[in-house]
């Protein structure tokens, strides 16, 4: 038995993800769960503005672009369009929680049934590591060389705390791919809020703390180290929302 | 016993399958260079390998495959 191998839901592609990129390891994980759902024939995925702007040379799906931050507004088209077909939307932090805020907030809002995972690795990658809405207080970036400074760029956006209040969402959770344990967590997360929309559940979104060693200046090992030291402490995982569970458990 | 296969030819060398495995039998051999200009991981002891996977969930280009 193959225990553990590329999802049959992803191409045989080489990502042009940079080496330690843990991109790719969510890029898995919603294989994996297309592949688990059974769902690969009626799911389409919607790419992002960002490093993950290629998605669609990866997944073994209908995939498509939207223009930067505007994926919640297209999947809420596609899926209302055919409320048959599975859409979710693989989004960076510049992309959703900077110029694509406004659309993810009435996405949410909405309660639209659409998947969506937010992949927060703290800076724009694509575009050479600017400071983003979601870098870390005294983060260093090319934007902010003497680190993110409150007094002139304020603080960082928690976007499920944030999402969390709002009534109509039916699940929001946080996840990190740093470790054994919490990609594994990380898997069972994303596979919910595929499960959620098939179900017709309503809108779910995971945010997956995700590395970017190339702008971070540091090695693949000392990303995911630096995930767990200052990462985790300031976006706190967990389940922020979930209307299906009785009791929530922020593990 | 687990049977463990590793693309060293997609393998971009990031090291995040070394540092995962429990029983440190995977390495990063630097003289070994691939057609993408990186160190591929090896295996150095496969008699040791429990299959616990923790080097294939951690590999983010599906390098990795384990036979159980
Ligand atoms: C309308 C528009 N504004 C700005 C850009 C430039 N741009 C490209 S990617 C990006 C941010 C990417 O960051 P993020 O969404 O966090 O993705 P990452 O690369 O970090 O995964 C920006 C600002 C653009 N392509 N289009
Ligand atoms: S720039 Fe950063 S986010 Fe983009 S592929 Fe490289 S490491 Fe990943
Ligand atoms: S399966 Fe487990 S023991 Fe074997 S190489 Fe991978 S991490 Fe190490
Ligand atoms: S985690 Fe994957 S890509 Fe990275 S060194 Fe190991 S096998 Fe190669
Ligand atoms: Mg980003």
């Amino acid at each position: 038995m193959i225990a553990t191998n590329r999802p049959h839901a992803m191409t045989a592609a080489q990502t042009h993800y940079c080496p330690g990129c843990t991109h790719g390891i969510i890029h898995r994980l919603v294989g994996e769960a297309i592949d688990a759902l059974g769902i690969e024939g009626r799911t389409i995925g919607i790419a992002p503005v960002g490093c993950a702007v290629l998605a669609y040379n990866y997944f073994n799906l209908d995939m498509t672009v939207a223009a930067h931050g505007r994926a919640p507004a297209v999947a809420t088209g596609l899926k209302r369009a055919n409320p048959e077909t599975i859409v979710f939307t693989y989004q960076g932090d510049g992309d959703l929680a900077s110029i694509g805020m406004a659309e993810a907030v009435h996405a949410a809002a909405r309660g639209e049934n659409i998947t969506i995972i937010f992949v927060n690795n703290a800076v724009y990658g694509m575009t050479g590591g600017q400071m983003a809405p979601t870098s870390l207080p005294g983060q260093v970036t090319q934007t902010s060389p003497y680190g993110r400074n409150e007094a002139q760029c304020g603080l960082p956006v928690k976007v499920c705390e944030m999402l969390a209040q709002l009534d109509a969402p039916e699940y929001i959770a946080r996840v990190a791919a740093n470790s054994v344990k919490n990609v594994l967590a990380a898997k069972r997360a994303i596979e919910k809020a595929f499960r959620n929309q098939v179900e017709g559940r309503g809108f779910s979104l995971v945010e997956v703390l995700s590395t970017c060693p190339t702008n971070w200046g540091k090695t693949p090992k000392d990303a995911l180290k630096w995930m767990e030291s200052d990462m985790i402490p300031y976006y706190p995982l967990g389940v922020y929302k979930d209307r299906s569970a009785v009791v929530t458990d922020r593990t | 016993m687990a049977k463990l296969t590793i693309q060293a030819e997609n393998c971009k060398g990031c090291g995040l399958c070394v540092d995962a495995c429990p029983k440190k039998i995977l390495r990063i051999d630097a003289d070994v260079i691939n057609h993408k200009g990186h160190a591929p991981a090896q295996m150095t002891d496969e008699s040791r390998c429990t299959g616990c996977g923790f080097c294939a969930l951690m590999c983010p280009d599906c390098v990795i495959t384990l036979e159980r």
